[in-house]
């Protein structure tokens, strides 16, 4: 085990500044208003930097100066647009630890995730749009002898994009990557839980980047991200959070009929068949893994595997296992490169967690393992900590149809495969899901039969580019992580072209 | 928290520190609305909006109008109808805590956060 100094301190890899304005066509700017919020990290509640901010006026600008890059960039060779992706790619893998550590102490995850998971996928993110713009092709039809119609891709121009707290960086990483390949400029604003970490990527990329291609304004929902959705001025709003926000934000889109994306969460069931326990080898253990993986990011995950259903005949000691495996969790400082659960993302967020512990408990569910605050104490005692909980109950507990985002998985049983769907798709939702079983003609039926966007089959919480990612239901509109995201972000130009000599002879 | 006053057969209460500030964020933004929202991130949280920025339709329940002293009209509380269904058997109960929400929601800047506490409804 070995830990990283905090940000800042001696023999840090990665100091942030004391401050943050917006950063809006090329250079920082103070926020209009001249306001400023603390920005604490979950580590330790303490906070670290200040942010601005912003209001409608700082938005404006930042919209301002992405319409004047707005035009040049869409016009650059994909080639040239692909080769700015790459090497935003290869900055940020030469600096991974860094970006690992700053959003490890912005968000309060463990290093160990940041740094195999978050930003070595947002690296390859890059890269992957970068090669699906080369890939890119139009399509001509030819409609008769001498008229053809010729499809292109154009780009919608300036877009807005809304990124949600639980991974910071990736999750601009996915919005970001598609939009300026497909040549558009983008005014992001980052959730005001994690407002910092994207600053630290801009400080690494700044120097890649035609001025104005992309801006962060920061604030509050109510201040900054009111007027970004609301501006008829963008051409299209991605958003990922929760339902009566994207709601709102499609009622705002309708006002100015724009086109948007929405990611809005899940309550992924993980349904572990009989057959996986046919053997105690090493498939049984990575399905061990596998439900465990509910506490993967502190639980802040959309598709959290936050309801388990484990069937009858094998209930008890599979579920005897998973306890056990989930009582190994290391939780404790999410800069020590051992731990695996680190910090809640925010106050109201661990508030949350509680009150639907409290309200799962006054269902009747049982609390198997955790369920409870964790007081890790020391430096951490102003943290953000909760222990990795397992209760046990029915599929119409709240705890059952809820996210909680957090360390939490509500588990149930089930008789045969149809129960297990019925169960399945019992819920509002349907982001995710997974299927564990040695049976691959069962894991197809069952993939098919659950009504959500990506059903992990014998894995688990994987999140490569080149995988469509979106919901089924009230789980959102559109599609991330795939090629068609390009598509998301354009538009069809059709020139419709006659090559007849002759009129068509109407008039 | 302390306990709220419950009006009998009410599905929707809040507590003395939530009507504090209600009574301070309807100084600041007029007369205020809740929607419940669900799914990710702050999914769970009760979004607070000016009145009439939400639109609602006929795919939401007013669960409950909640009075407060010292606010002229009552607040309303909205659901969507297909949250409700899931949700019906517990009373609601909007309480505030220190954080730093997201959303739209119009106290997020004060560096609260409205937060629902529940309980089940006696049948």
């Amino acid at each position: 085990m070995s830990r990283y100094a905090a940000p800042g301190s001696e023999g840090a890899v990665m100091a942030y500044q004391a401050r943050y304005d917006h950063w809006i066509g090329g250079a920082y700017v103070a926020p209009e208003k001249g306001g400023y919020f603390e920005n604490p990290t979950p580590v330790n509640g303490a906070p670290f930097t200040e942010i601005a901010r912003g209001t409608a006026a700082d938005v404006e600008r930042a919209i301002d100066a992405a319409h004047a890059a707005a035009g040049p960039w869409g016009r650059t060779a994909p080639a040239e647009r692909a080769q700015v992706l790459n090497r935003i790619a290869d900055r940020m893998e030469e600096h991974l630890e860094a970006l690992a550590v700053a959003e490890s102490w912005e968000n309060g995850k463990p290093v160990r995730e940041t740094l195999a998971a978050d930003i070595p996928l947002a690296v390859d993110h890059f890269r992957y749009f970068a090669g699906a713009l080369r890939a890119q092709e139009g399509s001509l039809s030819q409609l008769d002898e001498d008229t053809v119609a010729y499809h292109f891709h154009e780009p919608l121009g300036v877009v807005a994009q809304i990124i949600p707290w639980n991974f910071p960086i990736l999750m601009a990483a996915w919005k970001l990557a598609p939009a300026l390949a497909a040549g558009n400029a983008v005014v992001l604003k980052p959730a005001e839980q994690t407002p910092a970490s994207i600053h630290y990527w801009m400080s690494l990329v700044s120097d890649l980047l035609p001025p104005g291609v992309v801006n962060i304004v920061n604030g509050f929902g109510a201040e900054a991200g009111k007027p970004l959705a609301a501006s008829p001025r963008v051409a299209k709003i991605a958003f990922t959070g929760e339902t009566t926000t994207g709601r709102l934000i499609m009622q705002y889109a309708s006002e100015n009929l724009k086109p948007v994306t929405l990611e809005l969460g899940g309550k992924s069931p993980n349904i572990f068949f009989e057959d996986v326990s046919d053997d105690g080898d090493d498939f049984y253990d990575k399905a061990l893994e596998g439900f465990t993986l509910f506490a993967l990011n502190q639980g802040e995950v959309c598709t959290c595997p936050s309801r388990a259903l484990i069937q009858r005949s094998h209930y008890r000691s599979f579920l005897d296992a998973c306890v056990a495996r989930t009582e190994t969790i290391v939780q404790g400082h999410p800069l020590d490169t051992a731990t695996m659960v680190g910090a809640q993302a925010s106050n109201d967020q661990l508030e949350k967690i509680l009150s639907y512990l409290d309200i799962g408990r006054q269902e009747g569910a049982r609390v198997l393992t955790g369920g409870e605050r964790a007081d890790l104490g020391g430096e951490l005692a102003g943290g953000y900590y909760v222990r990795p909980t397992i209760l046990e109950g029915g599929n119409r507990m709240r705890v059952f149809q809820e996210e909680i985002f957090g360390p939490v998985v509500a588990v149930t049983g089930f008789t045969d495969f149809d129960d297990a769907m019925e169960l399945a798709n019992d819920t509002l939702y349907g982001l995710g899901a997974g299927v564990w079983t040695r049976n691959g003609t069962l894991a197809y039926r069952a993939g098919r039969a659950i009504q959500a966007g990506r059903v992990w089959t014998n894995c688990y919480h994987a999140y490569p580019a080149h995988a469509a990612f979106g919901g089924y239901k009230q789980s959102g509109i559109g599609r991330e992580n795939h090629r068609m995201m390009l598509e998301h972000y354009q538009q069809t130009k059709n020139l419709l072209v006659s090559y007849a000599p002759k009129k068509v002879g109407l008039f | 928290m302390d306990a709220p006053e419950s009006a009998p057969g009410a599905r929707v209460d809040v507590t003395p520190e939530a009507a504090v500030l209600l009574r301070r964020l309807t100084g600041t933004h007029g007369p205020l609305m809740f929607h419940q929202s669900g799914g990710c991130c702050d999914g769970s949280s009760p979004m607070c909006y000016e009145r009439g920025e939400f639109r609602t339709g006929d795919s939401d329940v007013l669960l409950g109008e909640l009075e407060i002293e010292g606010v002229p009209d009552p607040v309303p509380f909205w659901i969507s109808a297909s949250q409700y269904a899931y949700w019906s058997h517990t009373h609601l109960t909007v309480d505030v805590v220190p954080g730093r929400g997201s959303g739209f929601s119009v106290e997020a800047p004060e560096g609260v956060r409205f937060l629902i506490r529940s309980r089940l409804l006696e049948t």
